[in-house]
Formats: C-alpha cells, structure tokens, sequence
C-alpha cells in the first residue's frame, strides 16, 4: 500500500512540475510514461519484496537512468516508452528475457518515408554504411550509440547559435571518445587520448570549440546537413589551407547551411562564419579582397608613374 | 654638400630589424589572407608561427623605441607643432607632385635640427604612435583571443572585428612601406637615405 501511494504521490508531483516542453504533449501520454519515469528518472527506486514482505529501496543502474526533462525536449518527445519499448515492461519485475528485445533503429520509422524526406535519411544511412563506425564495428554499433533516442534533438536546423551546434554535436562525438567505459563497449582498444592525437593543431582550443569533429574526420556531402561518412583517421583533414582558404571546406556543411540562413541578414558571402568566429583566411570578403589589391595596385603605378617623371631626364 | 649624424646605432639597429619583420610580417600575412588550396605562398603552420614569432620581437622592438624616443633627443623629431602645419605640408606636398620634376629644391632639407621634412613628421607619427600601436595591440589579441572583451559587436564576433582592424592596419602600413622606399630615392645624392642608415650620417646637397 505505501508503494502505490508513493507512486501516485510521485506520479502527481512529476505531472505537476513537468518541463515546460511537456507542457504541450498529451497528458495521457505524459501520465504514461510517468510510470515508467517512477523508477527509470530516478537514482533510486522502490519495489515490494513479496517474499520478504518489505519496502526494498534499491539504486537504479546508472545506465538505465532517462533524463525526463531532456526526453520532453527530444525529437521523440510525443512517443510513449512503450512505442518502442515492449508492451511488456509495464508489468513489475520486468521479464529477464526482454532485455533480448531487438530495438529499433532509425531508419525503422525514418527511412523511405516522404515525412522525412528533408532530412534524407536514405543518403545517410548510405554514407553511414560506408564509415568506419560501420566498416569497423559492424553489429554492435547502431544510430544511438551516437544518438541517444531518449535525448536527441534536432541541432543545427534549431536556432541555436552555432557555436552551440559545434558544441553539441562535438559532445556527441566525445560520448565515446573521450569516455573509456563507452567506448571499450566495441573495441578492446584503450581509447586514444584526443588531447595528444590532436597536439598537432594549433590553437587547439579554438578549433575544438569553433569546428565540429565531423568537419575534418567525414566525407563532406552537400546532400545531407550532418556528413556520416566517418573515415579512417589517415584520411582526416590535415592540410590547414582547406580550411584556411577562401573556398574554405567549412563552408561545405554547417557553415553552408548557417550561410543561406543568414545571407539575407548579413548580405554576403561567408556570413555565418564571421558572425561568431574568425578563421584566417576564409573571412575575408571577396570584393574587399578584390579592392584591397586594386588600390595596393594603383600605388604601385602612382609611384612607378613619379618616378618615371622624375627620372626621365 | 652637408653632412649630419641624424642616426645613432640604436636608430639603425632598431630600424634594421623593424625592416626584416616588416618583410617577414607582411609576407607571411599575405600568405595567411590569400591562402588558398592553388596559392599558398608559404606552408601555412609555418607562416602562422613566423607571423606570430615576429610580430612578438616587433612588439619588443617597438617598446625599445618607445622608450628611445622618450629619452633621447631622437622623440624631438616626432613632436608636431601646430602652427603653420598646414601651409608647410601643402609646400611639401606641391613639392612631390610638381617642384621635384622641375628641379626645384625641397623645402624642407635635412639639417642639424631637421631630420624629417612636415609630410613625413606627420606619417611617421601617425605610423609609429598609432598605427603600430593598434596592430601590436591588435595582434596580441589575435595570440590570446580569450582577451578580447567585446565578444559581439553589431552581430560580429570581438574576433573577427579584431582580424579585421588588425588586417586594416597592417595593409595601411605595407603602402607605408612601399611609399617609404620609394621617398628614399628622392634625397640627391641618389642613395644617400639608404647609406645614411648604415652610417648613421646623412650626406644633403642642400642644408
């Protein structure tokens, strides 16, 4: 009995401080999942032992912990747990035999669907095949080992600043890569520190907090707005002038994408670009480029010009 | 024929190495602003670490003429007194447009007490207390971006308004540099500028 008061007195509580995102979402839903978040939004958890005749207070598994603020500002915020999630995990103890249950992975509900044509998942999964997260790990690496269901949002499309974008999608690359216990779930590998593997890079602060892993470690496309295609190491971007240089690679991805939002507001080329960061030599304005060297130019023939007067005698 | 020692062995060492960075400086920044995948004048980490490199010594540079200037009788020659500037630089300048083809003799010859005619005090003030303040300044900012206080201004990052005054300026000062040498040449006999920064002594037909 002190069990199903708690659950429906936790139950009210979550429903009255909800995220304000929830605020909009079916309340059947919300109430739903709510049972679920009892136990999976919480470090502890409480059950009745029946054999034992007693309230166990037990700690949930870190791993099996889901943010409900974040869920209710994902993508997948209007889903009910058990949408995906057998039907079965309503019931308490859960069957030991679900954890086998085959999950689903984005192209499930995504893929060959004109709902979601825009975001081209077809060339995505395309050009995942192709990366070595695919190549290398095969099975055991899925969409969420990069994008977590419970929490993915959709990023650069959002009006986020874009250095927030970076941020986030870089956290997102980081998830493994700078987390041994993750990352050790698909390889026997002790995890390369990305410090060092990158102390090659000048100002390697600056680049990690300006551009995105994916810039120089995918095959850029123009196709799709995030490249999937991760490629071997040896072939990372390592020559500073794509980068630095007028036809600047950032200005394939993100950037291109930040650029056609923007271009209205800051009228021209490069825009997004120069609003928050500043990348040696693919900021400059290409008129002013053109000028800068027409006046340089000109000096030099006002000058060339005086001395041939001067000289001419 | 007038000789005068208007260049002590601080003033020629100190413009010999500003020479060399000025070079260096522009280059590499030539290379860095142009940089493409066709052009790349030099392998870019390197240009960087050389800009920076010089840019630091001509930040030390800078403070050794400071300092110079401020205790020698050298700062004398950068003090710009207001009546009869303005007639004294349209003399001047009427000169490098149409007395120097005609022969005509500068109005302003070097002498003991006259090191730079009206046109060249002003430039060189204008140069030295202004514009290579702000692109020492500028460049400082640019090695410790997390310096630069204004982060956004009229929707622009404080780093790239900084790039941008830092670019400014620096291409300001490459036409300095080029007009400079070529004013060089003027002075009869020809070369003596040049000589007198070796020596330290300025050889004039007039004066």
């Amino acid at each position: 009995m002190k069990i199903l008061i708690r659950s429906l007195l936790l139950t009210t509580l979550a429903l009255l401080f909800l995220p304000s995102n929830a605020q909009n979402i079916d309340p059947a839903i919300v109430q739903e999942n709510g049972e679920c978040f009892i136990c999976h939004g919480h470090e502890k958890y409480y059950y009745y032992n029946d054999w034992l005749e007693i309230d166990i207070k037990e700690r949930m598994n870190p791993y099996y912990i889901i943010d409900s603020t974040k869920f209710y500002q994902s993508n997948h915020k209007t889903f009910r747990c058990i949408d995906c999630h057998s039907m079965d995990y309503t019931e308490f103890p859960h069957d030991r035999q679900l954890r086998m249950e085959p999950m689903y992975e984005c192209m499930d509900c995504h893929g060959w669907d004109d709902t979601w044509a825009q975001y081209n998942f077809e060339k995505i999964d395309e050009e995942y095949q192709k990366s070595v997260h695919n190549t290398k790990h095969t099975e055991e690496f899925s969409c969420w080992m990069c994008h977590d269901p419970h929490s993915y949002k959709l990023n650069a499309r959002s009006n986020l600043s874009i250095t927030e974008v970076i941020s986030y999608d870089n956290e997102i690359c980081l998830s493994c890569h700078a987390d041994r216990d993750k990352y050790q779930l698909i390889s026997s590998k002790t995890n390369p520190n990305i410090l060092y593997t990158h102390d090659w890079l000048p100002n390697q602060e600056a680049h990690f907090r300006h551009v995105r892993c994916v810039e120089c470690h995918t095959e850029v496309q123009d196709t799709i707005l995030v490249a999937h295609n991760i490629l071997p190491k040896e072939k990372a971007v390592r020559n500073c002038v794509e980068c630095h240089s007028d036809n600047s690679l950032l200005m394939a991805s993100l950037y291109r994408y930040e650029v056609a939002e923007r271009r209205n507001k800051l009228g021209f080329l490069n825009g997004a670009i120069l609003s928050e960061a500043y990348v040696i030599g693919a900021n400059s304005n290409p008129l002013l480029k053109k000028l800068s060297i027409a006046i340089f130019v000109l000096v030099l023939l006002a000058i060339g010009v005086h001395a041939f007067l001067r000289f001419r005698k | 024929m007038a000789t005068v020692y208007h260049y002590p062995v601080w003033v020629r060492i100190w413009h010999a190495i500003n020479a060399i960075l000025f070079l260096v400086l522009i280059v590499t920044g030539i290379s860095m602003h142009y940089a493409n995948q066709q052009f790349n004048l030099i392998g870019f980490n390197t240009a960087v670490s050389l800009h920076n490199v010089s840019g630091i010594i001509l930040s030390a540079n800078y403070i050794i003429f400071l300092v110079y200037n401020r205790f020698t009788t050298n700062g004398n020659h950068y003090r710009i007194t207001t009546s009869g500037l303005l007639s004294a630089n349209i003399r001047q300048f009427n000169y490098y447009i149409k007395g120097i083809f005609k022969g005509e003799k500068p109005p302003y010859p070097v002498n003991h007490s006259r090191k730079f005619n009206p046109l060249q005090t002003i430039s060189y003030v204008v140069v030295m207390y202004f514009l290579m303040f702000l692109i020492i300044i500028s460049g400082w900012a640019l090695i410790f971006p997390e310096v630069v206080f204004v982060k956004q201004l009229f929707g622009t990052s404080g780093i790239h308004l900084t790039a941008v005054l830092h670019f400014v300026v620096g291409y300001l000062l490459s036409i300095f540099l080029v007009v400079h040498v070529y004013l060089c040449i003027i002075p009869k006999p020809f070369g003596s500028s040049f000589r007198a920064m070796l020596s330290g002594w300025h050889t004039s037909e007039q004066g």
